[in-house]
């Protein structure tokens, strides 16, 4: 099918456009704060202040940024091979059974140095299990993976509301989740790190250990893609299943294997809140991760690069809007789910919307950037 | 008697709850035949629950509601057709964008106008859709299980539930025998015949999508207005999936589609009867039989809806008697018997089940569901 769309210079391609569609999903989102009648700009601010003002308010932003780089990248890494995983939500989630078990089974025995490596393995193996099933439906039989996603979201949802109610509840308690860990399943918190540049963490600040396997796994994610043969494998199959048959690259090899690496990368989500922060598992506590990843990944263009950026900014809008909660009680977190969807719908669906009034701009400005100009009134 | 009394009631509360879904599922049906996937459905429901809650609480009038649910159900649709249609984008990421929209519009706004934690307020018998009772309803009360079931069981819903199975025969006529639903399909089918036929494709999926918009504006009203006394946050809970399933489940065919409904509905009803409690083996046998009858109902239907109505209730009144024979009678005789006691299969499987089965249809054990062959592709007019 012929691109529609004439060349622009990558700069504009990469930022400008993206940057385009982000604004206008931000002023969107500033008229519904204008509609339930307060001041944008003063949400900003106290936004802004809350998630970067302090460094316990750092610390929280870069603690939900951590969930969002994983399920952003597990969303990446099956974008680039054409698939669309939207079940990073329900892969985190049963996730947690996987370090929940091992948690369980280790932090008596085992320093967390030696219970994290095995938690890391038994996250991604689980997370991975959850998105085989989708990933050979597809492959095999034809099943569509985003459909196949969905209801395994809700059979993981389901799953997991038994698995806490009725089995790994202790004896004689009454809130449906595991025992606490002890020190053998708590990961060191980070707080720290962002005191040695003279600022105040509270202790109780989640951030730890795992956002630096976030930002080291999208190192990996970077390497796998644009780096290994495999990658290339996906991004052909990505680009063009035609082309990748014709080069002779098996379509069921690479689409089970995307997922299950996209499936790891969103069980390995379920490690931050798990062993970083409450030291249980419990109920609901992925609590939508896995969908913001969908809005990372969007914004992020799919890249690490952008992806770990994209992640911070909805870690700001999480802490921040927990603290605009206080000070607006019209507004609550939920004001960032809307902001994700706007995002979603700007960055992803309508992302080429802008790309007209951008093309005629440049060629208005320099008719030779835009390469082979098209004429008036042939686009389609 | 009191199997009777127990069926009709959980067949009931089975019509009840399906309602939603049969119209959101419908909904999808007219948008996805055109070609236009949508997994918005959930998002719309809601975003027309609120609205419906919202305007009914404010004008105290459920007309009012309904019309602000289907107004802003098809703004929503709109916003879906101008990404997909007019802008090509991603049809599923716009779905995507849709749900959070209005999951968190909705409560945004629901709290910043009522100050009620994200509902609406309660509202009175008056200002919403009451139930109608058939004639002779009454009268027919005492008469033994046709009386009961008439009285009982298609007695006493409201407008928009008749309206909802009204729906099923309407959607297959505009679909298999009028023109714009032969175009509609072929849309759906092939766009670049349409388009070589001279009809707009863009203005054809244009009007699917608004359909849809008009059926999602009803079943969030049917669930602000008729199930509950006005908007709850987060209520449609997963129905717009649910929805989903069943559209695939029934392989874009209206009439199954209703059985699909029906079938997970009535699992719904059940999980809801049952309160959490876990069942044992042997209570799991009026699931599968209505599993089975229904799943066996849908197969027939693919070819004769006429005669499906038919057997349907021929059948359904069959497995539902066996049902209840099973429900009533046999869980006190199993109760503590070695086949009751100690399995028990846990409550959240058949919450479950009808994503379970949607997966296993998917896979194409239950025969293959086959999507309109243009869905989720933008068309792009070759010059």
């Amino acid at each position: 099918m012929s691109n529609p769309y004439a060349k622009l210079p990558a700069w504009a391609d990469y930022g400008l456009i993206p940057l385009i569609n982000l604004i206008v999903a931000f002023i969107v989102a500033g008229l519904v704060v204008l509609l339930v009648g307060e001041n944008p700009f003063r949400a900003a601010v106290i936004l802004v202040e809350g998630a970067f003002g302090s460094g316990t308010g750092l610390a929280y932003t870069l603690y939900y940024a951590t969930n969002f780089i994983f399920t952003g990248l597990a969303v990446a890494v099956a974008f680039h091979g054409g698939l669309f995983n939207i079940g990073g939500e329900g892969q985190a989630y049963i996730a947690g059974l996987g370090v929940g078990v091992v948690c369980l089974a280790f932090d008596h025995v085992l320093p967390w140095w030696l219970t994290f490596p095995i938690a890391i393995l038994g996250a991604a193996a689980v997370g991975a299990l959850w998105a085989l099933i989708p990933a050979y439906l597809q492959a095999k039989r034809g099943s569509h993976i985003v459909i196949t996603t969905i209801m395994f979201n809700f059979i993981a949802a389901s799953a997991m509301v038994y698995m806490l109610v009725d089995v790994l509840k202790p004896r004689g308690s009454m809130a449906p989740q595991t025992r606490q860990f002890v020190e053998g399943a708590q990961l060191p918190k980070l707080g720290w790190f962002l005191s040695e540049f003279g600022l105040t963490v509270r202790p109780s600040a989640p951030l730890n250990l795992s956002f630096l396997l976030a930002l080291l796994m999208a190192f990996f994610v970077w390497l796998l893609i644009w780096r290994t043969r495999l990658g290339y494998e996906i991004r052909t199959m990505g680009f063009s299943p035609k082309a990748a048959r014709y080069a002779g690259i098996s379509e069921t090899r690479i689409i089970i294997v995307t997922m299950l690496i996209s499936g790891a990368l969103a069980g390995m989500m379920a490690l931050n809140p798990i062993m970083g922060d409450q030291h249980n598992v419990s109920l609901d506590f992925v609590s939508g991760a896995g969908f913001v990843g969908i809005a990372v990944a969007l914004m992020g263009r799919s890249h690490p690069a952008g992806i770990v950026p994209a992640a911070i900014l909805f870690g700001m809008l999480y802490q921040g809007g927990a603290e605009l909660a206080f000070e607006m009680p019209n507004i609550s977190r939920d004001m960032i789910v809307i902001i994700q969807g706007l995002v979603i719908l700007f960055a992803g669906a309508l992302e080429h919307m802008f790309r007209p009034w951008v093309q005629a701009a440049f060629a208005s400005l320099s008719p030779r950037t835009v390469g082979v100009a098209q004429p008036k009134g042939e686009r389609a | 008697m009191e199997f009777v009394d127990a069926l009709i009631n959980i067949l009931n509360s089975t019509i009840r709850v399906s309602v939603p879904l049969l119209l959101a599922c419908l909904a999808g049906l007219y948008s996805e035949r055109a070609g236009v996937f949508d997994i918005g459905l959930e998002g719309k429901m809601l975003a027309g629950a609120f609205a419906a809650g919202a305007a009914a609480a404010v004008f105290g009038s459920a007309w009012i509601g309904l019309i602000m649910a289907v107004f802003v159900s098809v703004g929503l649709a709109l916003v879906h057709g101008f990404a997909s249609i007019t802008h090509r984008g991603n049809q599923i990421v716009s779905g995507v964008a849709i749900n959070f929209i209005a999951a968190g519009s909705t409560i945004i706004l629901g709290q910043a106008w009522f100050q009620q934690g994200g509902r609406t307020p309660s509202l009175p018998a008056e200002d919403r859709f009451g139930a109608i009772v058939l004639p002779f309803a009454d009268a027919l009360r005492d008469v033994p299980i046709i009386g009961q079931l008439y009285s009982g069981l298609l007695s006493g819903h409201t407008l928009l539930a008749y309206l909802a199975f009204l729906a099923v025969p309407f959607t297959w006529w505009v679909l298999f025998r009028t023109r714009f639903g032969l175009r509609l399909r072929a849309v759906g089918e092939n766009p670049a015949a349409v388009d070589t036929a001279g009809i707009s494709v863009s203005w054809l999926r244009y009007r699917a999508v608004i359909c849809t918009g008009v059926l999602t504006g009803l079943a969030g009203c049917y669930m602000a207005l008729s199930q509950n006394a006005g908007f709850v946050k987060d209520m449609t809970a997963g129905r717009g999936y649910i929805a989903l399933a069943a559209l695939i489940f029934a392989k874009w065919k209206p009439v199954p589609a209703m059985f699909a409904c029906l079938l997970f509905g009535f699992l719904d009803a059940l999980s809801i009867r049952l309160q959490g409690r876990p069942l044992a083996v042997f209570e799991w046998l009026p699931v599968v039989v209505a599993v089975l009858v229904l799943a066996g109902l849908m197969t027939i239907a693919r070819w004769k809806p006429l005669r499906s109505i038919i057997a349907a209730v021929l059948v359904g009144i069959a497995a539902a008697w066996l049902v209840s024979v099973f429900y009533g009678g046999l869980t006190a005789a199993f109760q503590n018997s070695v086949l009751g006691a100690p399995i028990r299969v846990p409550v959240q499987l058949m919450q479950a089940l009808p994503y379970i089965l949607t997966v296993i249809l998917l896979a194409g054990f239950i025969g293959k569901a086959i999507p309109p062959r243009a869905g989720g592709v933008p068309y792009v007019k070759e010059r």
